[in-house]
This record gives structure tokens, sequence and C-alpha cells, in this order.
């Protein structure tokens, strides 16, 4: 199959699959007793309907090739940045160091990688940032919690910028006989983890009886952790064709990204409840904020590309 | 007039859309009930957004309080705040002469509800500034109408005093349980009533 095709068939799956999951929910529905109403029901219906939107909102990205995609994640990038500083204290100090985050370093660093530039794009938020922020803000000469103000500051530019950039950034990879099908690298990365969230979520709500840490996150258990990353670890090694990946490759990649899935869920969780928070914002109903969809993805996007560039590229 | 009333529009859509405002109604509704909201001030965008939050038809019955001495600076500002925004305007520089109190009190006469920041000024820091005796006076004179405390977060951390860009920060606003001035009541203890009740609709510090 040509590159085209192959991802004409990859999202006809994929739409397929959400049929069958819309049924499946419609179904569910049909059968409660009239005038009965179940919270998980309609929530899991609302997570349906969401994740028809995502999957449309990235087949439309896809359809405008690069630029598509780098303007997508660069959305997602903003909207994440946006949720994370919304919730987490900082001083009119950092005003200016806020600026700079969202209208010069997240564009820039989406710009570089739409000009492929890998060695300033890898280091522009990890060197350059952490140097210029703070000294942006302790030009405020305000010194209360100044460390903490710049952790979080960086931190939230880190996961929001410098993590999901580097899902678009796999189309900047040259794999010997793999030309053309980058695109197919992000369909991996992105069915394989999400996958895992979905699953983690069904066994859970099927099987689930251990939680993992209440203290962190109330709904995950051990039950579904195990089930969802075996699973969507299969999903992985079954989409070998995909990839530049022998199918065992495949396999232990899908494991690690699964597992880094699942800890950024687990990481962005703590600080929910050190903020007192149940979800990052309300932008996608049933889910919560766009940062409670890709904190996995986040996670997971930068290991995924540096062990891709590593073994695949020369 | 048509042409006030699309420009009104078009800037609470924007507003909304930039802060991503979500309003959240504990304790009350957002019925016809004539109401004083009294609310945290941190940014000249604070009445804006709560305005935009309220449905179209409440918005038009109700009145934001605002300084004459900024507002009026200008003709973009003079006509926004006058034809747009329609603020009781308070001379807070005219010491005795001005009487801001019977110009909000001709407002709630009239039947129209009113915006008011009773910290007098925009804060710098956390927490509230202590009110003025204006709340106070308003409830005294009409003690029918519901007071209703609003926080605002995170829109002076968007567009803080001193700055000319704004962050495309999340904005929400939580609309508190209403209170009423009991009978025997003191200015002090009223206020800081007032106050406590608006402070316990912030999220925790740090």
């Amino acid at each position: 199959m040509n590159p085209t095709h192959t991802l004409i068939a990859l999202f006809s799956g994929v739409f397929a699959v959400l049929a069958l999951a819309s049924g499946i929910g419609a179904f569910l529905q049909w059968r409660l007793p009239a005038g009965r109403n179940s919270h998980v029901i309609d929530n899991l219906n609302a997570r349906i309907k969401a994740w028809w939107w995502m999957i449309g909102a990235l087949a439309l990205a896809f359809w405008g090739g690069k630029l598509g995609v780098v303007v997508l994640f660069a959305y997602i990038s903003f909207q994440s940045l946006r949720e994370f500083i919304s919730v987490t204290h900082t001083r009119i100090a950092d005003h200016r160091a806020l600026l700079w985050c969202f209208y010069f370093f997240l564009p820039l660093q989406y710009w570089l990688i739409t000009i492929n530039w890998y060695g300033l794009f890898s280091i522009l938020i990890p060197v350059y940032a952490f140097l210029l922020l703070p000294i942006s803000a302790a030009l405020g000469a305000d010194t209360t919690r100044f460390l903490e103000r710049a952790a979080k500051v960086q931190w939230g530019l880190m996961i929001s910028v410098y993590c999901i950039s580097h899902v678009p950034a796999l189309l900047t990879l040259e794999i010997p006989g793999f030309a053309e099908r980058n695109l197919q690298l992000i369909v991996f990365l992105v069915l394989t983890v999400q996958s895992s969230d979905v699953f983690q979520y069904v066994w859970g709500k099927l099987l689930g009886k251990r939680k993992l840490a209440p203290e962190i996150s109330p709904s995950k258990t051990l039950e579904g952790l195990v089930g969802g990353v075996l699973t969507s670890t299969a999903v992985g090694a079954a989409l070998w064709w995909i990839t530049p990946f022998a199918a065992w490759q495949a396999a232990v990649i899908a494991l690690i990204i699964n597992m880094l899935g699942f800890f950024g869920g687990f990481v962005l969780s703590a600080i929910k409840r050190d903020r007192g928070l149940k979800d990052w914002g309300a932008m996608i109903e049933g889910h919560g904020g766009m940062l409670d969809r890709v904190d996995s993805i986040s996670f997971s996007a930068p290991i995924f590309f540096h062990l891709v560039r590593y073994w695949w590229v020369p | 007039m048509l042409p006030d009333r699309l420009i009104a529009a078009s800037i609470c859509s924007f507003a909304k859309l930039f802060t991503g405002v979500r309003a959240r109604w504990i304790g009350g509704f957002p019925d016809q009930q004539q109401r004083i909201y009294f609310a945290n001030h941190r940014s000249h965008g604070d009445f804006v957004l709560i305005w935009a939050s309220l449905p179209a038809r409440l918005r038009r019955l109700t009145r934001p309080v605002a300084g004459a001495d900024y507002w009026l600076q200008g003709g973009l500002r003079r006509f926004l705040i006058n034809r747009v925004f329609r603020a009781v305007l308070i001379d807070r520089l005219g010491g005795r002469r001005a009487d801001p109190i019977a110009k909000m009190g001709d407002a709630l006469d009239a039947g129209e509800s009113l915006i008011l920041f009773p910290e007098g000024t925009r804060n710098l820091g956390d927490g509230l500034l202590p009110f003025k005796s204006g709340l106070y006076h308003l409830a005294c004179s009409h003690p029918e109408i519901e007071l209703v405390p609003v926080w605002i977060e995170n829109l002076g951390r968007a567009m803080p005093k001193g700055s000319l860009i704004p962050l495309p920060l999340l904005c929400s606003l939580t609309f508190g349980r209403p209170l009423t001035i009991g009978p025997a009541e003191s200015k002090a203890d009223f206020l800081a009533r007032a106050r406590q009740s608006l402070l316990d609709l912030a999220p925790p510090a740090d």
C-alpha cells in the first residue's frame, strides 16, 4: 500500500471501532429501564462522542500534511499550558515570564520543528527557557516563593510544550526505507498510548478491585493498569506493519510508552490533587480538560522520539 | 440602541472566548431578581467578565459601578463606559461634593442591578483589601435587594494592573449565597461578614 492508502485504511479502522463503541453505548443506554439514568453510561457515551471529534481533528490535521500536524499539536500545547498555568498559582512578578512562554517559546518551538532544526528545538526549552525565564522573574523583584514559582513555570512549559512537541517532531526523522511514512509513527504512538488509557478505563470498570494509590488517583486500579497496558501492548505489536520495527520490537516499544503514559497520568494527577482538583479543565466533555487527555502522550512522546531516533535513524 | 448592543455582544463574546470563563452559581440562580453583585477587584476587565457571564436579559438590567477618573479619560473609554456598559460612574476624587451612594441608590430605585467592587481599587496582592462602606449604606437603604458575592479567579493574573499584554489564562466566576443585612447589625460587623462571604468562595491558597 502507498502511504496515503495506509493512512486511509488506518483511519477507516479507527472509525469502525468508534462506530462499534457508539453502538455499544447506545445499546447500554437503551437497555436501561425507562426513566433511569446511569452516570457511568452517560459518561461513557460523552467520552465516545468526544473521541469522534478528537480522531476527526487528527484526521483533518493529517490531511493538511506536516503543517496541519504542527498546527494541531501547537494548539494542543497552547491549551494544555493554559490549563496548567491557570490552576498553578504564580505572582504578578511572573507575568512577563509567562508572556514569554505563551507568545515566544511556544510558537518558536513549533516553528523550529517546521524547519527541521533538531539541534535547537531539543534544547530551546530545557536550556534557553530554563535560564531566561527565571531571569525575567527575578527582574520582577519579588522573592516570595521564588524557586517554587520558577519551577512551576518551567514545569508547565516542559510538560505542555516541550514534551507534546515531540509528536510532530517525529515527522523530522529520516528513517531509511521509511520515507513519506512518518505520519504512521504518530498513528502508532497516539493509538497505542490512547488505547492504553481506554483499556485501563474499561478493565478498571469491569474488574477493578485493588486501588493502586487512592491518595493520588481514586479511579486507578491494579487490574485496570495490568489489563490496560497488556491489551494496548498487543495493539501496538499488531500495528508493527505500519512502523519500521519488527513485531517484537513494536511490542517492547509499545510496553515502554504505555508504562510511561500511565505514569504521565499518575504524576499529573498528583499535581491536580495537590491543587484540590479532579480535572484540569472542562474543554472535552466526559474527559475533563485537554491536559487530562494528553498527559500520557506528554510523558511517552519524547522517549518514543529518542528511541526511534537512536536506533532507527543512522 | 442597536449598534451599542452589537458592540456589547461582541465584547462579551470576545471576553468569554479569550478567558474561557465558566460561571458557577452556588446557592442561587441567574433569575430576574434585582441584585447587587459584589466582587474582588484586580483588573479593569473584572466587571466585563461578570457582565458577560450573565444571561443577556439580565445583562440589560445590570450596570457596573466604575471610577469616573479612569473611565472618562479619552473618547473610546467614555463611549464604552457610557453607551455600551451603561456604568454608574463614581467620582472617586471629588471628596465631599460627590455623593456616590445617592447615584447608586438612584439606579437601584430604577429597578436595575449593580456590579460593585467594595475594595474601591484594584488589589495587587492576595486575598481582599478592607471593604469601603458603600456596600453597607446600600444594604441599609435597600434592605430588600439581595447582595451576591462573586469571586473572580485568574483575571487579575491574566491582565494585572500595569500590564499591556494579557495572558490567555482560563478564568472562573463563583456566584455565592446571597446575603442581606441583619436588623441590628453594625457597619463593621456587616462589612466583615460580607468580606468573609466573598473570601469563602476563593480557591485554597498555596
